[in-house]
């Protein structure tokens, strides 16, 4: 029962003080599942994947990761943050090195993970540089390279792609397909943007406002690559946007 | 090619854009040299023109000529100035040094671990107040008046920015960057070491600059009341005898010195700190 759920969601609740922000959250999440969460603005979407690795507690109710309660110490899992987060004082190349070595890997696999991400990535010419230096846009791809690089069994994503110029966007929704479909990873990516949630997931979850439930799941069952004209497409994404206004 | 920057090669527009540089820096060193000169002309303009008592002040060329002979000369103070430099060198530096051993360390541990702080935090702020002159008496007593009496005390007026900038420091480690230590499973000693220490280093290196400012000031302070050689004294021996340009070279000396220590610490945090420079 617990094997064929990466995440176990129960009750989840969540008070900041007075604020009620999640009300009574479960669902589960399959292994190997792409999983898109989108919800209107302040509703409680980073709150839950903070709460998923125990950035927060919960107020109420609990998570489980592989039948577990959740803990990043335990699981192989990575975070793209939905603010900046390159260590200013590390050049690129270290940036991307941050995680693995925390995991305390090998030293050349270090270096082959690396140098792999730098290609995939097109980070080359920016390799000895600092954060500060680079664009949004390419700062953010150091975050992600630094998630991908984890080859972590969980993959958490917070709207990564938000800074990012459509072509950039683009290329890389279909690199997390690729990454997702490689290695069995289960992917939660959080985003505003429904066609990207679309485009990307096997199942959609939208969330209320504030407090936030779960207002629907959506099974996206397109065969990939999936074209955005394509009109199952749209009426999914129609819903999809109509399940997010009508609150 | 034509003059306009527009239609340079990249080659040249590089090699324009160096040369530009290079003429400001020139520019701003011809500048710094000119006000040096311009601030010792006036001085020396007040002195010949007599508009301030000779016993009050003395000119530049009296004051470079003691120098000189302060080389030989242990008159009339005693110690030859390179003794009374090193003397002093070697409080502050003793003092200053230990302040960052401990104060910087301190203020990292307090910063992060809540428990040792809620320990700590009552000495300190019992501390943090004394103004460090008033260990003075106290350490004469204890220690004498040797260089122990005066490390210490010149350790306490250096010691505390450095632990309050390094405190400040790593308490303002951003949030989002913790996490992703966390979530990567780290220690809490992991994200300490490897996020927090690096994030506050900016802090800290400003605290130390203060410290720096401030172990030289307690030194002074210091060997004006007890000591028998060191800067300090030199300068209060320059009193007694009523030698202006003994006082004034005592000044100057320890304000180069100043310069040339501060040049060392920048050095050390352009080591550490390259990556904001460029
Ligand atoms: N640490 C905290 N303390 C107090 N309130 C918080 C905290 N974190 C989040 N909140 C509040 O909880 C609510 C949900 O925030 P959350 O960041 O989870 O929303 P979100 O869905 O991720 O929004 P966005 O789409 O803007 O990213 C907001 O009203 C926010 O102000
Ligand atoms: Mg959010």
């Amino acid at each position: 029962m617990s094997e064929e759920y990466k995440v176990k969601v129960e009750h989840l609740t969540k008070y900041f003080g007075d604020l009620h922000v999640l009300d009574d959250v479960s669902f589960n999440i399959k292994k190997g599942e792409f999983l898109c969460v989108v919800g209107p603005t302040g509703c409680g979407k980073t709150t839950f994947l903070n709460l998923l690795t125990r950035i927060y507690m919960p107020t109420k109710g609990e998570l489980y990761i592989d039948g577990e309660r959740a803990d990043p110490k335990k699981h192989n899992l990575s975070v793209v943050f939905q603010e900046p987060s390159a260590m200013p004082w590390l050049t690129v190349e270290k940036n991307l090195r941050f995680g693995m070595e925390i995991k305390k890997l090998a030293k050349d696999e270090i270096d082959r993970r690396v140098l792999n991400m730098i290609k995939l990535l097109g980070l080359e010419q920016f390799r000895d540089r600092y954060p500060h230096q680079l664009s949004m846009s390419t700062a953010q791809r150091i975050i992600i390279g630094r998630a991908f690089a984890m080859q972590p069994d969980l993959l958490l994503m917070d709207e990564p792609y938000g800074q990012m110029d459509i072509k950039l966007r683009f290329y890389l929704e279909d690199e997390v397909i690729r990454l997702w479909k490689e290695m069995g990873t289960t992917v939660v990516f959080i985003t505003h943007n429904i066609e990207e949630a679309v485009y990307l997931a096997e199942r959609v979850l939208i969330l209320t406002n504030k407090p936030a439930k779960i207002r629907e799941e959506v099974n996206v069952d397109i065969p990939r690559p999936r074209k955005v004209s394509d009109p199952e497409f749209v009426k999914i994404r129609n819903h999809v946007t109509e399940q997010i206004r009508w609150w | 090619m034509s003059e306009s920057p527009n239609v340079m090669t990249n080659e040249e527009r590089v090699a324009y854009v160096q040369s530009k540089r290079k003429q400001t820096q020139l520019r701003d060193t011809m500048l710094a040299l000119i006000g040096v000169m311009f601030f010792f002309l006036v001085w020396e303009a007040v002195v010949l023109t007599g508009l301030v008592d000779s016993k009050k002040l003395c000119s530049v060329l009296e004051v470079f000529k003691l120098f000189i002979v302060k080389f030989s000369d242990p008159n009339p103070d005693g110690a030859l100035l390179l003794v009374n430099v090193w003397s002093s060198l070697l409080i502050a530096l003793s003092g200053f040094g230990l302040a960052i051993v401990i104060g910087v360390p301190l203020g990292w541990l307090m910063g992060w671990y809540k428990g040792f702080d809620a320990f700590m935090r009552p000495i300190f702020e019992i501390i943090r107040p004394i103004p460090p002159v008033s260990w003075i008496p106290l350490s004469i007593v204890w220690m004498g008046i040797g260089l122990k009496a005066k490390s210490f005390i010149v350790f306490f007026a250096a010691f505390v920015p450095c632990l309050i900038n390094s405190y400040t420091g790593i308490r303002q480690t951003k949030e989002v960057l913790k996490n992703v230590g966390i979530t990567f499973g780290a220690s809490n000693f992991t994200v300490f070491w490897k996020v927090g220490i690096p994030s506050s280093l900016t802090m800290a290196f400003a605290g130390i600059k203060v410290a720096i400012g401030n172990a030289w000031a307690t030194l002074v302070a210091a060997e004006m009341l007890a000591a028998s050689s060191g800067l300090g004294y030199m300068i209060l021996m320059g009193r007694s005898y009523g030698r202006v340009d003994l006082v004034i070279l005592g000044i100057v000396v320890i304000g180069l010195l100043g310069v040339v220590i501060s040049a060392l610490i920048s050095k050390c945090e352009d080591f550490f700190m390259g990556w904001k420079r460029l």
